[in-house]
Formats: C-alpha cells, structure tokens, sequence
C-alpha cells in the first residue's frame, strides 16, 4: 500500500497533492474550464473527451455551481459554488483503483487506520445523455468521492471505456483537516502572514448569489437565454463541416457545447427560481440532453473525436 | 474423481447481486459440466464484495465414450446418396455395413465419439460462462468488448486430484487462468497459490478473507449482539441490512459508538431509517425505554487503534446525517404547529398523482368524499373520516418525507398530533396505506379503516376509469395489492359495504372529474367535435381546460334526470352506462382477487363461485360467511350426499323441463302423494322452509344450511321409493313441481350448482 505523506495543513494543499499526484501519474494537469458548470463532468476534457477513441488522461479542478444549494453562506457543508476535482483517463487503465487509492495517500490519508470501502453506485446524468457504473467510494463511512466507468456520453458508447474520479474537495479536506465547519477550515496555510479561511474567501459571495439567484434572477430574461443557446447550439451544428473561408473541414463541435453547458446551467437556475413545475422539468432535461447528444455526434466528426479523412 | 474450484476475482461487485450471482455461476457450469456428460458429487457456490467462487466436488475425469448408429440410404441407391452420407458421418465405405431393413438393404455407420477430458469440457463451459454471464447491470472497461459487473481481474480455475492440481486453459480478454488468488485488499493484499478448495478456504482466511457470506453475516451479529449486550442494550434485527452489510465487506470488524446525545430525542424511526439509508448503520435499542442510544458499523479491516479512527469517522458522518434529520424534523413540527400543515396541502395541489387523474390534492379531495361515505359501515365518525382523510397525506410534502419516502404515513402521524388532531385522526395518517402485502397488519381503528378503504377504492375506481387495469404479470400501479388491502380490511373488521354502490359512487365522481377521457374517444369523434362546437361547453374548454371542461360538462348533464330528453341525453345514457360497466368489470376483479385469497386460506373455488353467484355478492362479509358456512356443510356426510341428491333432482327436472318446455313450479299438492316417503319429504320441505326463510333473512348461512342437510334423508328415501315419471300425468307433474321445490330450496342457500362433483 501506497505510504501517507503526513497531513496537509490546508484547502489548498490538498489540491496542490492532488494535482501533483495525477501530474506524476502522467495526466495533463488542466485549468478550470471557463464557464459555468453544475460539475466537473461538464469540462469538455471529460465530456466530448471520453468519446471516440484517442487517449485521454487528463485532471483538473472545477468550480461548480449548483444554485438550489445555495444557503447563505450560513451553512457548514453547503455551498452554492464549491469545487470538485476531476480524473479522465481513457481507456481507463487496469490499476485505476490503486492509482485512486494512491491519490488518498497522498493527502494524508493513512490506509492502516482508515476504512475505505466501494459502495455500488451507478451514476447517471440525464442533461447529459450520460451513464456509467462503478461506486460511491467511503472513507469511515463518509462518501469522499465518485469513481465510474463511462458507459454512455452523449448518447455515443464509450469505446474505450473511459475512467473518472471526482472528488468532493470540500468535504474530503474538511474530514482531512479535521474541521466541522467547513467556513472555518484554512484555505491557505495557517501560518501565512495573511491566513485565509474558506469563509473568508467564499462567504460574502455565496450570500449574495443565494439572494440572486433564490429572488432576484430575471426569469424571463434566463428563459430567454435558454431559448437562445438552444437556437444557436442547433445553429453551430447544422453549419457544413467545410469552412468557406479556409478551406479546411472544421466540425464547430465546441462551440456547439459551449451553448449546451449555457443551456443546462440557465436550467439549473430558474429550478432554483422555483417557476419549473414538476411536469416542465423533464421537458427542460430533455432539451438539454438533446443538445448534449448533438454535440457528442458532432465531436466524433473531429480529429480530437477520433474522425478522420481515410 | 476431481474437484473443481473457480474463482472469478474482480473489482467490488454490488452487495446486492452478490448471491444471485454466485448461484447463477452454480447453475451454468453445472449444467453445462452435465450436458456434457460429466457428473459430479456436489457444489458449492460463494460470494464476497470481490470474488465469486465455485467448488465443485467428485467430477468424473472424462466424458463416457458415446456410440451411436446411424442409418444411411439403401444400398441401390444413387452414388450421390452415399457419398453425402460419407461426408456426414466422416467414414470411409467400407467402415460401413448392409443390413437388411423395411424396404431392403441399407448402409448403417457406427459412430463412436471419444469422451473428452473433464479438463477440456470445463475450461470451454466456464468460458461459455463468463462470457454470458446474467448479471442484471453489466459494463465494459478500458478498451476490452468483456462485459462483467466491474472490471474482472483474474480467473482462477483449477482441476485438482491426489496427484496435484491442473490449470485450467482458459484465456479471456487477456486474462489466462492460473492457480493464484489474493488477498484482503489492504490488510494481504499479496497473491499466492492454491491446490484445492479447502486450501483455497484456509489460505484465504489467512489473508483476511472470510469466503462465505452466511458465515460473515453470522459473525457480525454475533459480535454485534455481545457489544450491545455488554451494555444491556440490544441490537435492532434487519436482515436485509444484514445481507447488504456482509456484501460490503471482506473481514467484518464491528464497532459499536454512541448517538450524539442533540440528536437523541429525533423519533426513532427517523434515526433508524437515516442510520440504515445512509450509513448503513445498525440501530441499537434500550430495552427499558425504547429508545435507540446507539449504532453499529461494521467495517472491513482491523487497524492498529482498534477501530478507534474508523469509530470516530463514522460518528461524525452520522452527526451532520442527523443534524440535517434534525434540521428537517424542526421545520416540519414548525409548519405542523404553526400552520396546522395548510402549507404542505396547498404544495399538493401542484403534485401530479397522474396526468389522467389529477393531483394529489384532486384525489385526496375524492378520498375525503369517499372516507366520509364508508365511515358509518366502518363504524367511524364521519366528519374524522373527512378530516383524516384530508390531512392523512399532508406529510408528503414535508422535508422529512422528500428525503426519506419510506417515513411517509410515520410522520404524518407525528405531525398530525402536533398539528392538534385527534389521536384517531392521526393513527389514520400513519395507518391508512396498510394493508400493503398479504400479511401487513390490518388497521382496525374504525378512523383508519375508513380512510384506508377510501385511498384503495380510488386508486381502483381511478385506474379502470383511465383503462388501467392489471394485464398478465403487469400490474404497475400495483392493482391487485390494492384490492386485496379491500377485501382483508373489509372481512377482518366484518365490515358490511355495498361495494358495487361504492365503486358506483366513485366512478361517477371521476366521471365528473373529466376522468374518462377515453369514453370522449369511444363514443365518436363526431359527437365529441358537436359538444365542443355547442358554446356551453366551448367556453368552460377555452378557460378552464380539457379536463375540467369535460367533468363540469357531464356533472351538468348527470345532475339533470330530464336530461333523458335533453339535446344531451344520448351523452347522458351512454355516461351512465359506461360507469355501471366499469363497476360490474371492478367487481368481478374483486370477486377474483377474493377466490385467489380464499384458496389460500383453503375454501374451495367452486364454493366461492356457488356464493359469487348468489344475490348480495358485493358484500363481501356475507359472501365469505355464505361460503364458510357451505364448505362446513360439505364436509359433513348429510351435506355431501345432498348435494347428490340436489343433482338429482336438478337433472330430472331440467331434462323434463326442456322436453316438455315448461317450468315445473306451480308447487306440488301434498293431496297427491301416494306414499308416506312422499308425504315425508313434503313435511321435511315445509319444515325446512321453516327454518331456512327466517335464518337466510338474519344470515344465519350455518342454520340455513344444516336445515338443509336435513333434507338429505328425506330426498334420498322419495328417489328410492318413488318413480318420477309416473303414468298418470297427474303424479309425474305433481312430482316434477316437488323436484322444483327441492330446487327452489337448496338454491335459495347457494348456487349448488356451480359445484363440481
């Protein structure tokens, strides 16, 4: 077994380990992506990445919003934005659990006194056409990541099979570092001549989201931009492949998603708004996801998505 | 004899299906070593979060050498026909003989196929195995096309005797079969060789694997009851979570920690569920108050500290578990309190039940209407019926039921007492779902029983209105669970209910409800298009739409008898008739459902069906004490030979009824009875009509009947005595209405013709 590494003493060490654990395991340490996302899995490193058949290895943190979780700022493990960090590795390989395992040690977590355990979990996204198998891993009980085997993305098989593991980074450091209250837990280190602690950094924002985004959001105009990214999602992909102006053949998968990723996070908002109704929801997850099966079938059509000319 | 052991050693396989599994694997090799022509002793088959294993023991070495004889074409026959008889058989000519036959003389070839090896036939029938494995969700990994549960690592497959074992050659994916497992995976996680099963078992047991999941489940118990017990607490049984726990784990540890003393005064059906749910926690209880104080976890290794750490983890998880339980729970009791649960009322008006039968509120509104109706036979007061009724799903809206469903009906009756109401009103929020299985206990408050007939008559009344019912073994809205929940909370409460009147009542409401959309298309486009063109209808549809429009448009029309001669009486004729065939079509659905029960409890089908027969069969008490009291009297000598003796007659009279095509019941005249045998049976006639008027008036069935069976010895001594068909036609008619008054009589008891026998 994988030795610990001692505990680390903040948030941010935490990612630091982790990046410089997967870095070391060969991944493309990537940047967040820059868009607003309700998870990490919706980085087109993971989504349009895990189709076709090119190699993929890649990790990187997230910020995510999920708005209906927004508290204020008053709770200790709620937030409206919060970060997940992500692996994709593809095909997935023969060792991808130990290499997992080997990621816990390296944040500190010692395997001689901890149980870990990996409880069937299969995970399905419906905005995103998206499903696969594996498990909730514990650690003493506590769900401290999700680790699945990509069956579907998109609407397209997964060959090869691609790997992912998300951690929860603010629930794994807060049981890492020991702390209950996740706005009381150090950010940076806590000997830094200007100690942070995750509350400092994130409190005001999050009260001031969870006001707009529980009363104050415009809902036509999100209704609107819903409306729009689907139009212009629709509009990217029905473009000819070849580019009149360069010559070239260029599949606007991409910028089609992008459109997608804008249609699914407006969704999530007006859901927090509260004015889609038990019946419309479906409805709207079924827009969503007919994008997002748009764009899987556009992806294929690139060079990146496997395509090419012979 | 070898012995066989496989083990196919993978990533975690869900708790769940580890068993089936293990026993699916059982039955495909076995099967497929017996098609092949092997046999063995015995087999076992095994399961943990990692493996599944199979010892098969005394497998005979080979297959027995087979010779068959085949029959090829006549020995005159064309060149062509032997040379494809040749080719079929892989002979040459002269390993060929003529034998004389039938039509002459013919080719006969001996084929004789070697056995094989038991090596051989079990590598390909465990390949065969893997590679068609049931599981019930199965997936694919890095860049194979193998489908398994989880990714499988390694195969181990050995054929092992005194001289040693054998490898079996067997490749899949890349995966070749070895002699080799491993371990626990962090306590051994090391590999190492085996020679046969029980090595295997003892090898395995060395590093940290207890291979049986029975013998893991009676571990933890075990040591899960002695830590409870050691402080005089006891552990909550959950045999279920028992089964999952052992999947979850191949070296149980159990641990056992105390409940945050903030969370102790939670309900303890909402620490148990949110301990079981989400944890996996078993729950433990304090004889002397009833409360749970602790938990137990079990966890899947030993460590240095005893379980300390992993203690106080899972401690900590269980704490922000309940303090999201608690968080929930108090701003429940504050809308309970505060807001006598109003809000959560008015959240259901916007929870769709069904898009053909409304909301939840829509149908708690009909449940109200229903509850209100049934009370008096439930001997319940009928404004609590109502008013349980109508706050007997109100839970369903609160924080504690959305993150638990299971706690649907516990809770509301907690809030239902905090909210004021009386103790009846909020047993019946709890109570009212039950009886869901055939042996959940029936609720016998009279508040509960009303409402609790009330929710199962409209999901009934709801379902057949929108057509539908329970087809074959598809039963999605679980129909038959419904109306079983009727007939056992009407006959263990001996409640007397008209049920046609009530199913009656209900489908006219949900007629009037615009429930019936598919009468609009069963009486004719045509039609329906003049209703929507006449503008009083027109202009409800245009603002208040379809489905009201159509219910408000039939309760004008049924409101109104004159309507018969109305612009809509046609509508108004066909509305009625759609709802009294629906009612007859439920009943009958009742009456099957009831046989169904009753064969269970052993009272015959036949029996039912000569009381199904009989006027008053929708009141299903009386329909089951008519046939108690039948079953009894055929058990008996009398009753037996009177049934016979009931055929008899019956048969005689039909037979003379149709030759002559007429109806014997003018009632025969005592003054024409020629012996004392007949004068006996006309006195044992009169008597028993005596008795059996007055005792059928007061459902006495048991006197009824016994009145009976007394006349068996009367009817038999006249068919020995008398002829019918006597020559004077003056006796044969006064006879035949006798037959007819023996008819007359019995049937008045039950149907004794529906009897087989």
């Amino acid at each position: 077994m994988p030795q610990s590494q001692g505990t680390p003493r903040s948030f941010q060490e935490i990612i630091l380990r982790l990046q410089a654990y997967w870095a070391a395991k060969g991944c493309a340490v990537l940047q967040p992506y820059d868009m607003e996302v309700g998870a990490g899995t919706f980085h087109p490193a993971t989504t349009m990445r895990s189709l076709g058949s090119t190699p993929w290895a890649a990790a990187y943190v997230q910020p995510s919003r999920r708005p209906t979780d927004g508290r204020y700022g008053d709770s200790p493990n709620r937030w409206q934005h919060y970060y997940q960090f992500q692996v994709i590795i593809k095909p997935s390989p023969p060792d991808l659990q130990e290499l997992y395992l080997g990621s816990l040690a390296a944040i500190g977590i010692d395997m001689d006194l901890h149980d870990i355990r990996f409880v069937e979990d299969d995970w399905e996204s419906p905005t995103l056409g998206a499903w696969g198998l594996g498990w909730e891993v514990w650690c003493d009980g506590m769900e401290v990541s999700q680790f699945t085997y990509f069956q579907q993305v998109g609407g397209q098989d997964c060959k090869p099979v691609s790997g992912e593991l998300t951690y929860g980074l603010e629930r794994l450091a807060m049981y890492v570092l020991g702390i209950d209250d996740g706005n009381e837990m150090p950010f940076n280190d806590p000997d830094a001549p200007i100690p942070l602690k995750y509350g400092d950094v994130f409190r005001e924002a999050e009260a001031q989201y969870a006001r707009w985004n529980f009363d104050v959001a415009d809902t036509d105009m999100l209704l609107q931009h819903f409306e729009d990214a689907e139009a212009e999602c629709a509009r990217i992909l029905a473009e000819p492949a070849d580019d009149p102006k360069t010559g070239r053949r260029i599949v606007m998968a991409l910028p089609a998603y992008d459109q997608c990723i804008k249609a699914s996070h407006l969704f999530n908002l007006l859901d927090a708004r509260g004015v889609i109704s038990v019946t419309e929801r479906q409805a709207y997850i079924g827009r969503v996801r007919a994008l997002s099966k748009a764009c899987g079938e556009a992806f294929v059509q690139t060079e990146a998505g496997g395509w090419s000319a012979q | 004899m070898p012995d066989l052991l496989i083990e196919l050693f993978s990533e975690e396989i869900p708790a769940r299906m580890q068993r089936r599994a293990a026993e699916d694997l059982k039955k495909l090799v076995t099967n497929g070593l017996v098609e092949a022509g092997l046999t063995y002793a015995g087999a076992g088959a095994f399961s943990t979060p990692r493996r599944l294993a199979l010892a098969v023991e005394g497998l005979s070495a080979q297959s027995p050498t087979v010779t068959e004889e085949r029959k090829g074409p006549r020995t005159d026959a064309p060149e062509k026909a032997l040379e494809g008889f040749l080719r079929s058989t892989g002979l040459a000519r002269d390993q060929l003989t003529a034998r004389a036959d039938k039509k002459g003389e013919v080719w006969f070839a001996e084929i004789t196929r070697p056995g094989r090896p038991a090596a051989e036939i079990a590598a390909e029938v465990i390949t065969g195995a893997i590679q068609n494995f049931p599981w019930p969700k199965s997936m694919r990994w890095g860049a194979g096309t193998l489908r398994w549960v989880r990714p499988l690592h390694s195969i181990l497959a050995i054929l092992s005797d005194e001289g040693g074992a054998e490898t079996l050659a067997i490749e899949i994916e890349g995966i070749r079969a070895g002699a080799q497992t491993q371990g626990h995976r962090f306590m051994a996680p090391d590999c190492f060789a085996v020679t046969g099963f029980d090595d295997y078992q003892t090898r395995l047991k060395r590093a940290k694997v207890i291979l049986d999941s029975a013998e893991r489940e009676e571990a933890i118990w075990n040591e899960a009851s002695n830590l409870a017990f050691a402080q005089g607490l006891e552990v909550v049984e959950d045999k279920g979570l028992l089964a999952e726990v052992a999947g979850l784990v191949e070296w149980p540890v159990t641990l056992m920690g105390k409940i945050d003393a903030a969370y102790l005064d939670l309900p303890a059906e909402v620490l148990q569920t949110s301990m079981r749910e989400h944890q996996k926690f078993f729950s433990v209880r304090n004889p002397k108050t009833g409360g749970i104080e602790q938990f137990i976890t079990v966890a899947n290794r030993e460590t240095a500290d005893h379980g300390a750490t992993i203690l106080a983890g899972n401690a900590r998880v269980l704490s922000a578990r309940l303090a999201d339980a608690k968080f929930f729970w108090e701003n429940d009791l504050r809308i309970a309190k505060g807001q006598k649960m109003r809000p959560w009322l008015d959240a259901l008006e916007k929870v769709t039940f069904h898009n053909k039968l409304g909301s939840q509120a829509d149908r708690i509104e009909r449940i109200a209407a229903l509850a209100g109706e049934l009370a008096e036979a439930a001997g319940a007061d009928a404004e609590q019926s109502v008013t349980a009724a109508r706050v007997a799903k109100a839970d369903l809206s609160s924080e504690m039921v959305y993150e638990f469903p299971e706690l649907q009906g516990v809770m509301g009756r907690y809030y239902a007492l905090e909210a004021g109401y009386p103790q009846a009103v909020a047993d019946a929020a709890r109570d009212h779902y039950s009886p869901l299985g055939p042996s959940d206990d029936v609720p016998a408050d009279p508040v509960s029983v009303a409402v609790a007939l009330a929710d199962k008559l409209d999901t009934l009344t709801g379902f057949w209105a929108i057509d539908e019912k329970p087809t074959g073994s598809k039963d999605p809205f679980a129909l038959r669970r419904a109306a079983l929940g009727v007939i056992r909370l009407v006959l263990d409460n001996d409640l007397r209910v008209s049920l046609s009147s009530q199913v009656t009542g209900a489908l006219a409401t949900l007629l009037e409800f615009g429930a019936f959309q598919s009468f609009l298309n069963d009486f004719g486009e045509a039609d329906y298009k003049d209703w929507v063109r006449d503008d009083r209808f027109s202009s409800r549809f245009n603002s208040i739409g379809y489905n009201q429009a159509v219910g408000q448009f039939f309760e004008r029309i049924l409101v109104d008898a004159t309507k018969e001669k109305s612009d809509f009486g046609v509508v108004y004729r066909a509305a009625k008739r759609r709802v009294s065939d629906s009612a007859a079509d439920l009943l009958g659905f009742f009456h099957d459902r009831l046989k169904v029960y009753l064969r269970d409890q052993g009272l015959r089908h036949d029996v039912i069906d000569a009381c199904i027969a009989m006027p008053g069969n929708d009141d299903l008490t009386l329909l089951v004490k008519r046939a108690a009291a039948l079953s009894e009297t055929l058990k008996t000598d009398d009753g037996e030979n009177l049934i016979q003796g009931f055929k008899r007659a019956n048969n005689i009279l039909s037979q003379a009824e149709e030759k002559d095509g007429v109806e014997y019941s003018y009632g025969a005249d005592v003054k024409f009875a020629e012996t004392d045998v007949e004068r006996r049976l006309f006195g044992a006639l009169d008597k028993a009509e005596g008795v059996i008027d007055p005792a059928m008036k007061a459902e006495d069935f048991a006197v009824a009947m016994a009145a009976m069976a007394d006349l068996r010895g009367p009817i038999d001594a006249f068919f020995e005595a008398v002829q019918i068909n006597a020559e004077s036609e003056v006796l044969r008619r006064n006879r035949l209405n006798l037959l007819s008054r023996i008819r007359t009589v019995c049937l008045s008891v039950a149907d004794l013709t529906r009897l087989e026998g």
